[in-house]
């Protein structure tokens, strides 16, 4: 049984739900334009993680085995919903902004993947854990996806310019394929690389 | 583990019982927020067909207030163009009054794909202080690929140059259809005449680029990978500014600038 440290630092680098497990890559590459989009998801996905976790933890005796995946997806799509409400209801800009990828929380891999592989079998305090320690591994990401792609594709960090571009009569000239999805695909991509450059463990064998 | 079917069943309708409460309760607390939010959202786009703010600009209080206050919103009768004042313009709900048989009539089949319309509509105008008016704002709506598109289309004092074209809700493929959200394209709009020299509505949007204003003013980018939310913004200008539509009160308005 890993501790509780381990089990919420583990998933920031060591064992990256989006780097290490390749998880949850569509809304990484659909919500890292800006990064204040980001940060709604990552803070949308984290909480989502946690009441999926907690709740199915909670429930997890209890669930007859031939039909949990559905009684998870219920559950995941039920918190997903209401996370929607609550961001048209006090972040009407955002969630504009976000169009369908709240929804798609849903289908973000990530979160069923640790309702199967790690609520199910442990409490809900640990399980909890393992959902803060995903949810920062997969925030990290998005928000160094985030950073770059809005750095070097439009000139600012947080809507404020800090590269001024041509158009706003400075000498940047705003990189296009940073605010197109391919885009994140390589950010992605060199980030997984430099990653397993430096831990060497992390490298698929052939 | 291995269950009993009774089981299974009860704990699966446990579970859906409770996900639906958790589910319509939120729907239900927070309908008057996000109502809130979707009609102030409105009004933004008013103003920004009208060119009082810029594509996706937010207004600071006193600003907002002030454009808000050159506005006058009027409810209309869409058969006569004149001015009902028999229905106060706080309370008009005309996406309500569009679905309530007893305020609304059916139309011909049409390209725009709508079926009721609503005997009256409410429209927004912009007057010098000698009454001359400036801009007339008016709602417009129609079926895309997914979704109902609802907006604004605003036209100059001539009452054919367009001043702004905005959509305030719309569910059409995020970053196909849904680019008629697009700042960038809506800006394509301005200065484009909605009708010809004889009067006939002539602006649409075509495949491909049209070019600058004065040499296609009849004409607007199409949206690539979006064919029918494209065409359906045609259709539904060509409704709204036709017979069914706003065509009365345009001719109301064309003769009271005469």
């Amino acid at each position: 049984m890993a501790s509780a440290r381990e089990t919420l630092l583990d998933p920031l680098v060591n064992n990256n739900p989006i780097a290490l497990q390749v998880l949850g890559i569509c809304s990484a590459l659909a919500v890292t334009t800006k990064m204040e989009v980001a940060v709604v998801m990552s803070v949308a996905v984290t909480a989502v993680l946690i009441l999926s976790n907690l709740s199915i933890s909670l429930i997890r005796n209890w669930i007859p085995s031939n039909i949990r995946i559905i009684v998870q997806l219920t559950i995941i799509a039920s918190l997903v919903i209401v996370t929607d409400q609550i961001l048209k209801a006090y972040f009407y800009d955002i969630a504009r902004q976000m169009t369908v990828f709240i929804g798609l929380i849903i289908t973000n891999c990530i979160i069923m993947g640790r309702a199967e592989a790690f609520a199910m079998q442990n409490g809900p305090w640990a399980s909890v854990v393992d959902a803060i320690g995903n949810g920062l591994g997969y925030s990290l990401i998005l928000m160094i996806v985030g950073f770059i792609r809005e750095l070097f594709g439009s000139g600012r960090v947080f809507g404020v310019p800090v590269l001024v571009t041509v158009s706003d009569g400075g000498w940047y000239v705003p990189n296009g394929l940073m605010v197109l999805s391919p885009g994140a695909f390589f950010i992605i991509g060199m980030l997984i690389w430099g990653l397993r450059t430096w831990k060497r463990d992390q490298m698929e064998a052939d | 583990m291995q269950r009993n079917a009774t089981y299974i069943l009860g704990f699966a309708a446990a579970v859906c019982v409770v996900c639906a409460v958790v589910v319509s309760t939120a729907a239900v607390a927070l309908k008057d927020l996000q109502d809130a939010n979707l009609s102030a959202y409105r009004a933004q786009n008013v103003l920004e067909a009208a060119g009082f703010s810029q594509p996706g600009e937010r207004l600071s209080g006193a600003e907002l207030e002030a454009a808000i206050a050159r506005l006058e919103v009027k409810v209309i009768d869409l058969a006569t163009g004149d001015i009902d004042s028999d229905l106060d313009v706080a309370t008009f709900d005309q996406r309500k009054a569009s679905t309530d048989p007893a305020n609304s009539h059916r139309v011909e089949a049409n390209r725009a794909r709508i079926m009721r319309v609503p005997y009256n509509a409410l429209v927004y105008e912009v007057r010098d202080d000698s009454g001359v008016l400036e801009i007339v704002v008016l709602p417009i709506e129609g079926k895309g690929l997914w979704s109902t598109l609802y907006g604004f289309v605003a036209l100059e004092s001539d009452l054919t140059t367009i001043r702004g074209l905005t959509f305030y809700e719309q569910k059409e493929t995020a970053g196909l259809g849904g680019e008629v959200d697009n700042p960038r394209w809506k800006a394509l709009w301005p200065g484009r005449k909605a009708f010809d020299d004889d009067g006939v509505m002539a602006l649409q949007v075509i495949k491909g680029q049209a070019g600058p204003v004065d040499e296609a003013p009849y004409e607007v980018d199409g949206l690539s990978g979006a064919t029918i939310t494209s065409r359906s913004v045609t259709y539904m200008l060509q409704f709204w500014l036709g017979d069914d539509g706003f065509a009365p009160y345009l001719e109301r308005l064309r003769g009271e600038t005469n």
